[in-house]
């Protein structure tokens, strides 16, 4: 098919519109702003047919009085077809499809989570199916506990299999079917127990019922109407997913996906919806603290300026202040601390290792023109090699958009036979199980494996030799290196031919598998594809969702700071939003504390660092502040606050201003607003110069009014705080941002980097945002929000890294070590929720059998691994994916210390 | 259970394994439905989809004799609905019971494909047709 764009004329009930050739009709209708009910088209998942709710008539010509029924999702959309939705068989068919599902649906809308946001409240309006007939029994289900993110009511399914296509075809889950036939359909699992997908929060947002909702939610719920949002970007990795934060009376309620066409597109995963819940945690540290010697204990005080007058002598000039700044703090964040303490003194709060690969990353993006895909350009990959990286676990949502590239060889080839790309069944019955192929090099079985079309299992150093021997076979210039092992110079072979024919070949890898060998293996191959095919894409997954924000700052990596602090005393030392234990071993943080005079934590929660520190200062997390966070593409995205500050906690920008007022000795302040700090931060760094241009400013108004965050609707303004006062409160001033906490000024949709929630006439449901979109599937109004500050640059002068392999000898009893990532617990802020520790494995080491046997360990054994010098305990799990000679143990979990992977370690039994 | 053997995606063999645990247990138990998951390697969902969707893969424990009444449209005309409360009355049993005894399974089924014969019903896989209650009370008898 031609890539062309052919608009074609349609008439509706009357009048013409035009559209794109390749549409269905409902896609086009919904695209023209024209309501046709429906059920089991969606966007994302494609046309099946099966709802029968999107009838429509369609007549032959001018002449055809009579016409005919058709199911709009099923009809491609032709030049001069004359359509009518507003038809009266087509009406009565469509209010007859709502009765036929209102038969067993039950009648609980009050008690039920959907209530208020329902697809299928929306439809039955719409359809007008008013007064019910059915007076017999409904069936009745027995419901089942799938874990703590979702809530299972079947009773109120009406088998519309949106799940099946959601959990099964798109996610490839395994552990969610349909069971029974007939009136007796049932969506579940097989057992009570956990869904295993790590994305299974969307069946919230993609069932149309209240079948499945939000367990978090639940324990706290509130009505979408009365909820107050704020648009705002997932903090839990790099990949920086779109979301929208909601609240009610001070607390995070829930998180739902907020649509992005260029990053996560409808969906999120259930690290960045269900990981919410720290910010509502008991371990949440409102007031400042104070502990006059290092003996005490920390005390509370409750009065911010308290805390100020106490510091004025640890911030005179002539006093040495050191900032750390971390990757899960803002731009804006890190930046204020950076202008407190300078250049000279400013530290990015991660390991060296971290730091030294995620700047290669970074200068490697910079300065190259191989392209970083964005999510949406992932999924359009035809070929895919991924080296080192678990992508599930560190940026699972770079799975999923892989999981959907596969389909692109397939797709192409039903394309050429003339099936349209949302007609989904017959794409799925003509491809059957072809794929574009995936090849995936890593130490252990991977997620991913039941798509690649080859796996490779090694060592580290396998891997990246691997990665040589395919870059070589794609450099012209190199000459080629040859793999010892037969076996493995074929796959290179096949590895290199697949990535050269390819249109849009990816090579993927990242910082969290920690080795460099890999990560500059990955480089070259990239580099040399990028030779021949200027389409050749290379994504590195990040550690944090700001990583790539503080790498474009200047600074150190932590252990320079160490080292001052082994020769010299620091006056005070100022951590920003940074749990150190994480970051280096026990022993380095105690010399850093040891030596400085003074240690003052800006953190929200407790940790080991902040429970041991002289001053701790409260500050907002990601839903009460504004902040920008920089993805591992580059891509800045700004955040805003759904939550007033309360107590004394104020955004760390906010009191790092203030701090630098003491500092300076006079009495401006250096930035009043968010805005001032952007501009200061812009004027200073030209990195980011293009952030200004991209947001409005707080001044931003339309119709004269700020942006609501709350719906029409929102209930109980005038009530909710009598307890405090019985006249109707002002409501809470916000001088950083175009939103307002208020439900006033509803006018047009807003830009599209400023969406509260959505909502349209008629749709109350998440179905409303696709009347936010240009295209269903394709960008927003105005343009996806968010801006590239890190761009390839045309041109391929890039040169190829040395790459030095170097082997390990190993010692009797040492065994290699790579790290193993959990989408929930290797997180910092997301394993402080209850709903993610439910999820959080226990410490735990791969080891094969033949290694087992040799120290004599079986199946849940505890045994203890030494890594340099620190000693660690953990359960053995004999996985036979694993080469001898390597294990692969957890990384990050809650109470796991500090260990500097990939190692080797002496493994004993305890 | 080794048929997956024969073919090229073991999954396939999910019917046939279904059917020869029902064979030799007589009906499928969950921990079943796990051995079969295993033994094609898919999961145990893709097993149970497969067992459910079937009336005649019991998934709970039936009697010695299944006994499957059509209650589709000719059968219904015919009086299948009297042929039912006789055998249940007899029987003391419902849809869906098994007589104390274990001696038999009351079920629904549809349509047999012998409408011109109506009512039509099923004991095991016996077939029987032109129901009165006379020939239920004899049929009956041959089961023990
Ligand atoms: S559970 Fe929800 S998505 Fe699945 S079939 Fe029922 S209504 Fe549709
Ligand atoms: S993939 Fe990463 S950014 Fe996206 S929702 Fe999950 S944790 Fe958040
Ligand atoms: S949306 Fe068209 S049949 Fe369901
Ligand atoms: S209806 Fe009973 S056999 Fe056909």
């Amino acid at each position: 098919m031609s890539l062309e764009i052919m608009i074609v004329k349609i008439r509706i009930d009357g009048k013409y519109y035009e559209t794109k050739l390749g549409k269905n009709l409902l896609e086009a209708c919904l695209e023209l702003g024209l309501n046709i009910p429906h059920f089991c088209y969606h966007p994302a998942l494609g046309s099946v047919g099966a709802c029968r709710l999107c009838a429509v008539k369609r007549f032959k010509d001018a002449d055809d009085k009579k016409g005919h029924i058709i199911m709009s999702c099923m009809e491609p959309v032709t030049e001069g077809m004359i359509i009518s939705i507003e038809d009266a068989d087509a009406s009565a068919i469509r209010a007859a499809v709502i009765e036929g599902v209102m038969t067993n649906h039950p009648h609980d809308c009050p008690v039920c989570d959907e209530g208020g946001e329902c697809h299928l409240q929306d439809m039955t309006v719409m359809a007008g199916h008013n007064y019910r007939r059915f007076d017999f029994k409904k069936r009745t289900y027995k419901d089942q506990d799938l874990g703590s993110f979702i809530n299972h009511e079947m009773n109120r399914c009406i088998q519309c299999y949106r799940c099946m296509r959601f959990y099964r075809d798109y996610v490839g889950g395994k552990d969610l079917n349909a069971f029974a036939a007939h009136n007796y359909v049932y969506f579940g699992r097989h057992e009570n127990g956990a869904l295993e997908s790590e994305f299974s929060g969307n069946l919230v947002e993609v069932c149309p019922t209240g079948v499945f909702t939000d367990k978090t939610l639940k324990k706290h719920f509130t009505r979408k109407w009365d909820l107050s949002n704020a648009p705002s970007v997932c903090v839990h990795c790099s990949v920086g997913c779109n979301t929208i934060v909601s609240e009610r009376y001070d607390s995070l309620r829930r998180i739902m996906s907020r649509y992005n066409g260029a990053v996560n597109g409808y969906f999120i995963c259930d690290r960045g919806r269900f990981g919410y819940e720290f910010v509502n945690d008991e371990k949440r540290i409102r007031n400042p603290k104070i502990r006059i010697n290092k003996n005490e204990k920390q005390e509370e005080v409750s009065e911010n300026n308290l805390i100020l007058t106490s510091l004025t002598e640890s911030f005179s000039k002539d006093k040495k202040i050191i900032g750390i700044g971390s990757p899960r703090a803002s731009l804006e964040s890190n930046y204020s601390l950076l202008s407190l303490v300078g250049q000279e003194n400013f530290y990015h709060g991660i390991s060296k290792r971290e730091y030294n690969l995620t700047k290669t990353a970074l200068d490697f993006l910079r300065s190259s023109s191989v392209k970083t895909p964005s999510l949406k350009q992932i999924e359009k990959a035809d070929v895919v090699f991924i080296l080192g990286e678990d992508i599930t676990n560190t940026a699972p949502m770079t799975a999923l958009a892989v999981r959907q590239a596969v389909r692109n060889k397939p797709k192409a080839a039903a394309t050429e036979k003339g099936i349209p790309l949302w007609n989904e069944y017959p794409i799925r019955n003509y491809t059957q199980d072809s794929k574009s192929p995936v090849f995936i090099a890593t130490a252990i079985k991977d997620r991913l494996d039941d798509i690649a079309e080859k796996t490779f299992r090694g060592s580290n150093a396998d891997i990246a030799g691997l990665g040589i021997a395919v870059g070589s076979l794609l450099n012209d210039e190199a000459s080629t290196l040859k793999l010892s092992s037969n076996d493995q110079q074929e796959l290179a072979e096949k590895i290199a031919l697949s990535l050269k024919n390819a249109k849009h070949p990816l090579i993927i890898t990242g910082v969290n598998c920690g080795d460099e060998e890999i990560l500059h293996a990955a480089l070259n191959i990239s580099i040399a594809l990028r030779k021949n095919n200027p389409e050749a894409m290379l994504s590195i997954a990040l550690p944090e969702c700001n990583s790539m924000g503080l790498a474009m700052l200047p600074g150190k990596p932590l252990d320079e700071a160490i080292s001052i602090a082994s020769n010299e005393i620091i006056d005070t030392l100022v951590i920003l939003e940074n749990d150190l234990y994480r970051r280096t071993t026990k022993e380095s943080v105690d010399v850093l504390f040891e030596k400085s005079k003074q240690v003052i934590v800006l953190d929200h929660l407790i940790n080991k660092t902040s429970q041991d520190v002289d001053i701790v200062i409260p500050v907002s997390t990601f839903a009460e502040s504004e902040g920008t966070l920089i993805n591992n593409e580059g891509r800045a995205q700004r955040y805003y606050k759904a939550i007033n500050n309360k107590d004394e906690v104020k955004e760390s920008w906010r009191w790092i201003g203030d701090l630098i007022k003491l500092r300076n000795n006079d009495q401006s302040i250096p930035w009043n607003n968010f805005d001032e700090l952007v501009s200061s931060l812009v004027n200073e760094l030209p990195a980011f110069s293009k952030l200004k241009e991209y947001m409005p400013d707080a001044d931003f108004r339309m119709y004269n009014a700020k942006i609501p965050r709350q719906s029409l609707r929102y209930s109980g303004r005038t009530a909710m705080n009598a307890n405090i006062a019985v006249s109707e409160q002002k409501v809470a001033e916000d001088n950083d941002s175009p939103l307002a906490f208020s439900m006033e000024g509803q006018g047009e949709q807003p830009p599209s980097s400023l969406v509260p929630f959505y909502w349209t006439p008629g749709w109350n449901s998440v179905q409303a945002s696709n009347n936010y979109l240009d295209e269903l599937n394709g960008s927003l109004k105005g343009g996806d929000p968010g801006i590239r500050l890190v761009e390839s640059n045309g041109e391929n002068k890039s040169s190829y890294f040395k790459i030095d392999s170097h082997t390990v000898d190993l010692q009797k009893n040492e065994l290699l070590i790579v790290p193993a990532y959990s989408i929930f617990g290797s997180e910092e802020l997301s394993s402080a929720g209850e709903a993610i520790k439910q999820r959080i494995p226990e410490p735990f080491v791969y080891l094969c059998e033949k290694d087992a046997d040799i120290f004599e360990f079986k199946d849940n054994d505890m045994i203890t691994i030494e890594i340099a010098k620190s000693k660690i305990e953990l359960k053995v799990i004999i996985e036979n994916s694993l080469k001898q000679g390597v294990a692969v143990v957890s990384v990050n979990l809650p109470g796991m210390p500090f260990i500097d992977l990939p190692a080797s370690g002496i493994f004993s039994k305890m | 259970m080794e048929e997956a053997g024969q073919y090229p995606y073991p999954a396939v063999a999910c019917i046939d394994a279904l059917k020869i645990v029902q064979h030799h247990r007589g009906w499928v138990s969950d921990d079943s439905v796990k051995d079969i998951a295993q033994l094609l390697e898919i999961s145990n969902e893709d097993v149970d989809g497969v067992a459910t969707f079937y009336s005649r893969i019991y998934r709970k424990p039936v009697g010695r004799n299944v006994i499957l009444i059509c209650d589709s449209i000719s059968c219904m005309i015919m009086g299948y609905e009297s042929m039912y409360e006789y055998i249940s009355l007899k029987l003391g049993i419902h849809f869906g019971e098994t007589t104390n005894d274990g001696r038999f399974t009351l079920l629904p089924n549809s349509c047999l494909g012998d409408c011109d014969h109506a009512p039509a019903m099923m004991v095991n896989n016996d077939h029987y047709n032109k129901l009165t209650f006379e020939k239920i009370d004899e049929l009956l008898s041959n089961y023990k």
